[in-house]
């Protein structure tokens, strides 16, 4: 045994995770997993690029890529192909370290979250006991890249941008983290393949649907998706936080942003669709049909929304999802009390019902702010 | 603590996906909030009045194709109608009708793109835009039959129009009628009552009444304010008088009521067209008028209500082949001159919208 194994199998023991059907123990599953995780983004980012451009073409009435390869699947290959040869530009007032650090810094955590999500029972390159703050912790450090971008790059728009971008991801991570305290608090565990293993019997979108909702919709806006994609926003801000960017610096946040949707269709699909389990296909090809699920209905919401304006963003999130999100901890807590162990299936209409009732309820009250804003 | 905060300039454009053209506003923000804004015209000037002046009265039609070239019919059957006013000419019956049903049909053509690039500014992602460019692209087909151009038709002529409707025109078009009425039912009612849509434009960028008329606003920026104003019915021109339609306002003069009354405009230009379909005569196309015209001595205005509002030329003649002068009143210009008391106050996100909803060409602004 070499020193570095003793190192490895060090690490996995004190962090206690060795997982149930999986050799965690041994140096190779670290080199394994570690190949599996950027090779599933990589490949899972090509796959969510085909998906958004030819759904958003079909969406609006136009066939999209279908030149390159059967059916255009090879389009994104050629996109890379060519921005590789593209030249690096760097603005001659811009903070070049910064400037450089910040694609990386943009893309790396997006990579960094797959060691914690289960491809299937135990298959995951550790199994941490706090899995969930992990990956909270981790996807916001991508907002730190982005307003690097937007700062070094000494442009207005990056700069407009990039400001727009961390108002609205420190705004919807309050009720992004509610909604998933609620499933934390029915499976008993901060662990993601503990939350899979206790989908078993129904999948947690028909226990905690208006969890569901808010985190797809804060979600939607963290990841900066239309109808919240206000730090891009192609109309106003021409590319927003990465306008200064070329070459392969840009395809970095290209990836960095179809990176942070897979992540999210990940998280989604892992705490609210069940994640790997699924009867016939085997358990990693659930997780990615899942995945794509999930990314289908934001592709779906960008084709068809316009998008919002940056007070009425932040009202939505302060004033809708906030509140809703705190009765809906509040509403999962009580009955967890109520009914010790299990819960029992014949409250998942009472769920749906109070779901219901709440969003009725918040739309009455609540209203996006039309008029004037004040200076 | 108190954060030390200052005013900054952003520059927009002239390049830029939300100028429509190549058009540069100087805004002065403070965080997200416009404090102020300075227009500047002129990235687009091609001196086609100028141009007028060295040309014969018949050349002059192919440049007003490039003034508001999303709508250039309604800028040839301006310059035109000023010409034979000027001249004196009369138009065969047909070629009436024919105008009307072109100029109704661009109307058409020149909204949707309008509409389009409207929610394209609210940020819808190239959707609506595309629904709309698909109709509009059956319009083009009707006047590439009739002209062999899909975007600069010079069609009209002086004293009628340059050749006669192909067989197969009246036939696509009155199948293309309910077709184009359905869809802007149907996108109508997506579009309608979308709350993001409302959240954005409703109150959004609200031009008086009483400002619309000061600055010389005409066409849906006029009507959107709520003045029931249009030049089709207060100086019917051509043949508009024998036509049922109604005029569509706005109540408060918001993106909203603009973008209504466009879409309301659509409904009343497939009404003319239905009338003018069931009523449009056999006969000729073009008056008896030479290629080389010498109007007397005089000057002529004449206006047409275009897509973007009150298109005027004033032409006035020296007795020579070609004009001594050639104004244009291009009502992109008289509009775009509300923005700055519009958009004062608003964040930069709204300025794209407020901008957006004005629909200008900039071909017509610079000219």
């Amino acid at each position: 045994m070499t020193a570095v194994d003793a190192a490895f199998s060090g690490a996995m023991r004190h962090l206690d995770a060795v997982p149930p059907d999986w050799p965690g123990n041994e140096w190779w599953h670290w080199l394994v997993f570690t190949v599996i995780c950027i090779a599933f983004v990589l490949v899972m980012i090509i796959v969510v690029i085909y998906v958004e451009r030819r759904g958003i073409a079909f969406f609006a009435a136009r066939v999209g890529p279908n030149r390159t390869g059967p059916f255009g699947v090879l389009q994104a290959i050629a996109d890379a192909i060519k921005v590789l040869l593209k030249e690096n530009i760097t603005p001659s007032n811009a903070d070049k370290l910064v400037y450089w650090l910040a694609p990386a810094v943009v893309f790396a955590p997006t990579i960094m979250i797959f060691a914690v999500v289960p491809f299937q029972n135990g298959a995951m390159m550790a199994d941490l006991n706090i899995g969930v703050l992990f990956v909270i912790a981790i996807s916001s450090i991508s907002t730190i890249g982005v307003f690097m971008a937007g700062w070094s790059s000494s442009n207005k728009y990056s700069l407009l941008g990039a400001m727009r971008n961390v108002a609205a991801v420190v705004s919807y991570e309050m009720p992004v983290v509610l909604s998933i305290a609620g499933v934390v608090l029915l499976a008993g565990s901060l662990s993601l393949n503990d939350i899979v293993l206790a989908q078993e019997r129904v999948p947690f979108i028909v226990m905690q649907p208006l969890g569901f909702l808010l985190l797809f919709i804060g979600g939607c806006a963290e990841i900066n998706r239309s109808p919240f994609d206000l730090m891009e926003a192609d109309s106003e801000l021409t590319a927003g936080f990465h306008t200064e960017y070329s070459g392969m610096k840009f395809a970095m946040f290209y990836l960095g942003e179809y990176g942070e949707a897979v992540v999210m269709s990940t998280i989604i699909a892992t705490l609210f669709l069940g994640g790997w389990q699924g009867p016939v296909l085997p358990p990693w090809l659930w997780l990615i049909v899942k995945i794509l699920i999930v990314f289908f209905t934001m592709v779906w919401t960008r084709a068809t929304l316009p998008r919002v304006r940056i007070d009425q963003l932040m009202a939505f999130a302060w004033k809708f999802l906030f509140p809703l999100a705190l009765i809906n901890l509040l509403v999962t807590a009580l009955e967890i009390l109520a009914w010790p162990g299990d819960l029992p299936l014949y409250i998942i209409p009472l769920n749906f019902a109070i779901t219901a009732a709440l969003i009725l309820l918040g739309s009455k009250l609540f209203k996006v702010g039309w008029g004037r804003v004040e200076v | 603590m108190e954060l030390r905060t200052e005013p900054f300039v952003l520059n927009i454009g002239p390049v830029h996906p939300s100028t429509h053209g190549v058009f540069r506003m100087r805004a002065t923000l403070d965080g997200e909030v416009v404090l102020d804004l300075d227009p500047v015209f002129g990235y687009l000037h091609r001196g086609i009045e100028k141009l007028a002046e060295e040309r014969t009265y018949g050349g002059v039609i192919p440049l007003t194709d490039r003034l508001d070239y999303v709508a250039s019919m309604t800028n040839n059957l301006a310059y035109v109608l000023t010409v034979e006013k000027l001249a004196g000419i009369s138009v065969p019956e047909r070629a009436e009708y024919l105008r009307v049903i072109m100029s109704e049909l661009q109307r058409i053509a020149a909204h949707l793109v309008s509409v389009g690039s409207f929610f394209n500014d609210c940020g819808a992602y190239f959707t609506p835009f595309l629904y709309m460019y698909r109709e509009r692209e059956n319009i083009c087909d009707l006047f590439d039959m009739v002209c062999g151009q899909r975007l600069l038709y010079n069609y009209m002529r002086i004293g009628g129009v340059s050749q006669d409707i192909p067989d197969e025109f009246m036939p696509a078009l009155k199948r293309i009628i309910p077709h184009i009425r359905g869809r802007i039912d149907e996108y109508d009612q997506y579009l309608k009552e979308n709350e993001i849509l409302l959240a954005r434009t409703k109150g959004v960028g609200i031009l008086p009444r009483d400002l619309a008329i000061n600055i010389g606003a005409s066409g849906p920026v006029l009507r959107g304010s709520g003045m029931k104003w249009d030049i089709r019915k207060a100086d019917p021109y051509s043949i508009y008088n024998r036509f049922e339609f109604d005029i569509p306002t706005g109540i408060q003069g918001d993106c909203y009521d603009r973008y209504r009354v466009r879409i309301e405009e659509m409904r009343q230009s497939l009404r003319i067209l239905e009338q003018a379909v069931a009523q449009i005569p056999a006969g000729e196309v073009r008056a008896d008028v030479p290629h080389l015209i010498r109007p007397p001595v005089g000057e002529a205005y004449a206006h047409v209500e275009a897509p973007t509002g009150e298109v005027g030329f004033h032409v006035v003649s020296d007795g020579s082949i070609a004009p001594y002068r050639c104004h244009i009143r291009a009502p992109s210009l008289m509009n775009l001159t509300a923005l700055r008391d519009m958009i004062i106050g608003w964040k930069i996100q709204d300025l794209i919208v407020i901008f957006g909803s004005f629909a200008i060409t900039m071909g017509e602004v610079d000219r």
